[in-house]
């Protein structure tokens, strides 16, 4: 095949090369070191059908990037062009190539085809002009995206994103030659058809204009193809080592997760595909909280991930990790959907490590059992003893049912667990938890109900019980739903905080918004749901001092205060208790205005 | 030695030798809130773990500025870290912070990473 040869595609053939036995050596490597269970679960449901909405999620978030685009337009089309354009350019470029040489070809003619094309094939596949105008629009597409790309730099905030990620040396470079692909594309296909009167409408009228300035010329044509294919070779080679590898991992991510896998507490394998899925699109910064109202940049989930990835900033990985609310904003902001809080688990993990302890809480054997058969268990958590209302309120409340009910931590309070879980000391955790298991199993409750989120998303998560767990703002639903509790409605008119452990760490969003609808106003917020603000007195972070917590907690008061409320509602005591101090208006858990609310003789 | 009726217990002694000044300063660069500490005890009053045993922070905060090393670290893993002391101290000291790093201090972990809120940036 001589005609179909020629020296520049050496670079970009050598780049493919380098990409592909780079990536199939790393994923080969990281597969294998899955842990058992994900190896079973990979095992278990690798026949099933969940492939097909794996390849649906792989379409719509890796090419068309659909989560970007609810976040914002112009920052959805500007990865869309870039991602899509280039994949669209390449598959049509393979289908034109297809069609000229029926006889088959190299695989370099896809990309290359402009420049073989006029000397050893005539057009004249039927609608060849079709598919040279269909991929100049292509072209175009990508270049518009190319562009947005290069005004983001120089101003974000149109794109909707205030701060952009700082990246390494490496993720620099490779932008570079990305970058440099689709102009030089141009510039070639331009001088080709200035000389051969070949391309599609963009390309033939620039061949033009460089035909009449008198730079179309074999010598500077062939220096433009040998450019752009050192430029696509440089690309690829650098690719597994850039950022950009997020564009083939993301797939394999998306397949692993719709079968069914997730991370563990310890790095596996399943965590090198997450951290090689993140696109360092620096979409987590603007969200978090250390970044709002701290003005500190560098601790963000981007930054955890590439300094857990690139060997130079390992170093970093522990300051960085440590330094975190956990309030899962940057998870629920993730076009990716990386469990950034459980990776960064996996780090704090790590660290302490160190000061591991091997007795614990050996004193915890004395505590006696509880018979509650027919009872359900309350556990008000530790928290709940500093805001006695709640408790209190929630005793109302079961009494006002006729509910038999175990306050479990009356008098003594067993941790569940998380917080010592979230700063990294495992097998403590596992202690507590198993301590707190044994007490709820032995006693035969029926139910659990909690009134501390972070409780709740422990029992839910992390302890695997057989029994329903309930956080009491789902409980008190239950009950008026279901017409056991008659709640009047008062004047008040309230604006609700979610908590984070209860909504983006449960999704509990809608059953506390049930309750208060049936009792007060509520009102809406500019920051709410997924969005909503963290009160700053998360356990999650070690470092903070209270001044700014305080900082953190006055941002969401403000959010709260907004839509001029005369109470602030919350369901958790650690929020209640930041927002008490904040200001002069009264701050209740939900517990407390129903249990204010509740219709005399309603119980049956 | 003559028996005079009464011991002096080698756990309960302090010896001003051994008080490690790098120890306090260390705690002190990675806790700066611990020295707003005014010793009110808040903390230990509402402790999960003090509900079971007699652990007792402010005690371990006295033992560990005067030397006391002995069996500290084992005291120490009493705690469950859930947090409520936080939310009681009246001066916003950050215990739990404290617990932590006083073990890694214990431990002989080189932490030097962990300054407060100089930590990164």
């Amino acid at each position: 095949m001589k005609d179909s040869f020629s020296i520049f595609v050496i670079p970009f053939c050598a780049g493919v090369l380098v990409l592909l036995g780079i990536s199939v050596w790393k994923y080969w490597r990281w597969i294998r070191s899955f842990d058992k269970l994900q190896r079973a679960i990979i095992r278990k449901n690798i026949w099933s059908w969940r492939f097909l909405p794996a390849i649906w999620e792989a379409f719509r978030e890796g090419l068309l990037h659909w989560r970007i685009t609810k976040k914002n337009l112009l920052l959805g089309y500007m990865h869309r062009s870039l991602a899509f354009g280039w994949f669209l350019l390449i598959v049509v470029g393979a289908v034109q190539a297809r069609l000229a040489y029926p006889d088959g070809h190299p695989f370099w003619m896809a990309i290359f085809y402009n420049y073989f094309e006029p000397e050893c094939h005539p057009v004249d596949f039927p609608r060849a002009a079709f598919f040279a105008n269909l991929m100049d629009g292509l072209l175009l597409y990508v270049l518009s995206g190319l562009m947005l790309a290069m005004f983001k730099k120089v101003w974000s905030r149109p794109l909707g994103m205030k701060r952009t990620t700082r990246h390494t040396l490496m993720d620099r470079v490779t932008k570079l030659a990305l970058w440099s692909i689709f102009p030089l594309r141009l510039l070639s296909e331009a001088v080709t058809a200035g000389i051969n009167g070949n391309g599609g409408f963009l390309v033939t009228w620039l061949g033009g204009v460089f035909d009449s300035i008198g730079i179309s010329n074999p010598a500077f044509e062939y220096t433009c193809w040998m450019l752009y294919s050192v430029a696509l070779g440089t690309f690829f080679s650098l690719m597994p080592f850039s950022r950009y590898m997020h564009i083939f991992t993301e797939v394999f991510l998306i397949y692993f997760r719709q079968l069914g896998v997730h991370d563990s507490n310890k790095k596996t394998g399943y965590t090198m595909f997450e951290l090689s899925a993140c696109s360092r699109c620096g979409i987590c910064i603007d969200g978090c909280p250390l970044n709002r109202e701290l003005g500190i940049t560098n601790v963000q989930g981007v930054y955890m991930l590439q300094s857990i990835r690139n060997l130079e900033l390992q170093r970093n990985a522990e300051p960085i990790a440590e330094n975190c609310l956990m309030c899962d904003r940057c998870v629920a902001d993730c076009p990716v959907n990386l469990d950034l809080s459980v990776i960064r688990r996996q780090v704090r993990i790590k660290n302490k490590a160190a000061i591991d302890t091997k007795q614990g809480y050996s004193y915890l054997n004395d505590v006696q059992p509880f018979n509650a058969i027919g009872r359900i268990a309350y556990f008000g958590g530790c928290m709940s003893h500093l805001t006695p209302d709640i408790t209190r309120s929630m005793e109302i409340i079961f009494e006002a049912v006729g509910q038999k009910y175990w306050y479990m931590d009356k008098d003594q309070t067993i941790c569940c667990g998380r917080p010592l879980l979230q700063q990294g000391f495992e097998r403590q955790a596992f202690e507590l938890r198993r301590k707190n298991t044994e007490m709820i199993v032995n006693s035969k409750a029926t139910m659990l109900i909690t009134s501390c989120p972070i409780c709740y998303q422990s029992f839910k998560k992390e302890y695997h019980l057989s029994i329903p767990v309930m956080h009491h703002t789902e409980y008190i639903d239950m009950l008026v739903k279901s017409g056991r509790l008659k709640l009047r409605k008062d004047d008040r008119r309230v604006s609700y905080h979610d908590p984070c452990e209860l909504g983006r760490g449960c999704g509990i969003y809608d059953e506390p918004r049930n309750v208060l609808r049936a009792t007060t106003t509520l009102l809406k917020t500019d920051q709410e749901r997924e969005k909503s603000l963290c009160c700053g007195f998360n356990l999650g972070n070690p470092l903070l001092d209270l001044e700014q917590q305080t900082r953190i907690r006055d941002a969401a008061r403000d959010n709260l205060l907004a839509p001029h409320p005369d109470t602030i509602a919350t369901a958790c005591p650690m929020c209640k208790k930041a927002f008490t101090h904040a200001d002069n208006i009264p701050v209740k858990d939900i517990a407390e205005i129903v249990a204010a609310n509740i219709i005399e003789g309603s119980a049956q | 030695m003559k028996n005079f009726g009464f011991t002096i217990s080698t756990g309960r002694s302090i010896n001003l030798d051994e008080i490690r000044e790098e120890n306090i300063s260390k705690l002190l660069e990675m806790v700066p809130s611990y020295k707003w500490c005014i010793g009110c005890g808040g903390c230990t009053a509402t402790c999960s773990a003090g509900a079971f045993t007699n652990f007792n922070i402010r005690k371990i905060h006295n033992s560990f500025v005067r030397g006391q090393y002995q069996g500290l670290d084992k005291e120490l893993q009493q705690c469950m870290l859930c947090g409520k002391c936080l939310l009681v101290c009246p001066r916003g000291v950050n215990t739990r912070s404290l617990i932590v790093n006083m073990r890694r201090i214990l431990a002989g972990v080189e932490a030097n990473t962990f300054k407060g809120k100089e930590v990164i940036q």
